[in-house]
């Protein structure tokens, strides 16, 4: 009894590594090779046998790769504002109001969140030289509405139908002002959800490349998956790869810090949309 | 500043008629309500519909961009062109091809993974950590991850091969590791939906199958999968319309060359490189319809299990 038990611990601990392993092998090489010293960043080996900080020295060294990390975080925290806003605002509405259309906003953003990027890409492209905003921060916060409010609007909606709106009443009841009942009750049921759906969209905008190649044409706007590509060695005979690997590990991290944080939330909301509608 | 101190709760002051008072009443939630909706509803339809519009306007165009003065309406020439071009209908099959097998393996094994979430007796919270990494991370750098590991030399997995092999200069092998990297992405993804999906199957039904029985995988089939046909739909739906836009791995694994383009790396190349607007913009509006059929007939097929359309019983 004890024996099988044993084995099933470690059928168990083997499935478990191996989940983990397909999960974390190519983030595992994408870092390897950040840390390869030059030399050896063609050897073709897992693990770096000269580590070094180098990469990093090298791209940190010039405004290309800086001003597009700023150029990343700027455009996802504002495209990611925006769209929680407004998605609280109708969430809300969705949740807690009776009005017609519900089901017509709801099912707009799901279609909406399914739209391909691509057919956005060229008439937006006219569009904004039309308007003079292609290869600026707005150029892409606009677009970027495209998915980042149906998601927020759906995920939200999904948060906040679980919310016991009835403390609320409860709390007037009590002799709580309208500003008290909020600020103390439904607020603070609220907020994880927005919180957790800030995330996800973040992450979204965060990972945009179509868009951000397409809208852009110089560091003004451009964002770092989209510098990455067009990434040069330092000389017209060296290849980017190690400034590519520095890079790619650096915009890697915010999502490795949410993930680690907040996994559970993050679960929640990506799973609790689709499933309960 | 954002979420508005809710009015609704508050019952109308003394009114004059009962019935008038609860009308004005249901009257201003309702218009809360669409007020509060406006903005999102209007910020979404600008974004969305009015460049699809567009699109739709150039496409009857000749429009390049090199000599954007002798742009001229040439009705349907522009579709009749890429419709009858081999590029596209190349681009069109290998992106079909990309979805349908990249959502057949990812179903599988995100049934596997998800099973291991949902049964494993420990480290249910680590291996949920770690595959949220493939899901969260930038599809840019994921793909260079791949790419650098093909590439003859550079790469570890390249090494693995015999020499003189670069499996991302051949068709065949180049459209079997974006399919590759596709899988690694968004199999997690799938996983989280099915997973969610399981937590809804009732343990004591499967009790109930084993005590009359049922082997494990009679369970699995007759009882386990029958419950969960909303989540997998929805499930389904999601990775097919995700897929069929696939750009990001193939723009940096093989930019498309050696016959691996999708329709949507087909309409960027059209643009940028062929500086072709009004071809497209055909292309998009093509791929617009592509899309919209497939989402169309997953409505029409599973009508009662899309998403959205349960929520009525909320």
């Amino acid at each position: 009894m004890a024996g099988a038990g044993e084995r099933h611990l470690t059928g168990w601990a083997l499935t478990n590594t191996v989940v983990i392993a397909y999960a974390l092998f190519p983030v595992w090489w994408i870092a390897a090779l950040s840390f390869k010293d030059p030399s050896t960043l063609t050897d073709g080996n897992f693990v770096p046998e000269k580590w070094t900080l180098e990469n990093y020295r090298g791209i940190f060294e010039t405004s290309e790769f800086t001003r597009a990390l700023i150029n990343s975080i700027g455009i996802a925290l504002i495209a990611t504002v925006i769209a929680v806003v407004l998605g609280t605002m109708a969430a809300y509405a969705v949740a807690r109001l009776r009005f017609p259309g519900k089901k017509v906003l709801i099912g707009m953003s799901l279609l909406i969140a399914m739209f391909p990027p691509i057919s956005l890409v060229s008439p937006l492209f006219n569009i904004e030289r039309i308007l003079g905003i292609f290869d600026t921060w707005p150029g892409l916060i606009i677009p970027y509405m495209t998915f980042s409010l149906p998601l927020a609007i759906y995920t939200l909606s999904a948060f906040f139908r679980e919310i016991p709106w009835d403390l609320e009443k409860a709390a007037k009841v009590d002799g709580a002002t309208p500003a008290q009942a909020f600020r103390l009750v439904i607020a603070p049921l609220a907020a994880p959800g927005v919180f957790t759906t800030a995330i996800l969209v973040f992450i979204f905008c965060w990972n945009d490349f179509l868009f951000a190649i397409s809208l852009t044409s110089t560091t003004r706007a451009r964002t770092v998956p989209a510098a990455i590509a067009f990434f040069t060695g330092s000389s017209q005979f060296q290849q980017p790869t190690g400034s590519i690997a520095a890079a790619a590990v650096v915009i890697t991290i915010p999502i490795i810090v949410f993930v680690l944080l907040f996994q559970r939330r993050i679960v929640a909301g990506l799973t609790s949309g689709a499933v309960k509608g | 500043m954002n979420t508005p101190t809710p009015a609704t709760s508050t019952a109308p002051g003394v009114a004059p008629g009962r019935t008038a008072a609860l009308s004005e009443g249901a009257r201003q939630e309702r218009r809360l309500g669409l007020l509060l909706c406006a903005p999102a509803v209007v910020v979404m339809l600008a974004v969305t519909a009015y460049p699809i519009g567009y699109a739709i306007y150039l496409s009857l165009q000749r429009y390049d961009l090199r000599f954007p003065n002798q742009a001229s309406f040439v009705g349907l020439s522009n579709y009749a062109a890429v419709l009858s071009s081999e590029f596209w209908w190349e681009a069109f099959w290998v992106t079909l091809l990309i979805t349908v097998v990249s959502v057949a393996v990812e179903l599988v094994l995100g049934f596997a993974l998800a099973l291991v979430m949902h049964r494993a007796i420990f480290g249910r919270g680590s291996v949920r950590t770690a595959i949220l990494v493939p899901y969260g991370i930038v599809t840019v750098v994921a793909a260079y991850s791949w790419q650098y590991a093909w590439t003859p030399d550079t790469g570890y997995l390249a090494a693995l091969l015999p020499s003189g092999e670069a499996p991302l200069t051949e068709q065949w092998p180049a459209i079997g590791l974006i399919i590759l990297a596709e899988v690694w992405k968004t199999t997690p993804f799938m996983a989280l939906l099915l997973l969610a999906g399981l937590a809804l199957v009732p343990e004591e039904t499967l009790r109930a199958a084993m005590v009359d029985g049922a082997s494990a995988w009679q369970r699995f089939r007759l009882v386990t999968v029958p419950l969960m046909k909303p989540a997998i739909l929805v499930a389904l739906l999601f990775r097919t319309l995700d897929a069929f836009r696939v750009f990001d791995n193939i723009y940096v694994l093989t930019s498309g060359a050696h016959g691996t383009g999708s329709v949507s790396i087909l309409g960027y190349d059209n643009l940028f490189t062929a500086l072709n607007l009004g071809i497209g913009s055909a292309i998009s509006v093509l791929i617009f319809l592509c899309v919209g059929l497939i989402a169309f007939a997953f409505i029409k097929l599973f009508g009662a299990a899309a998403p959205g359309s349960q929520e009525a019983g909320r």
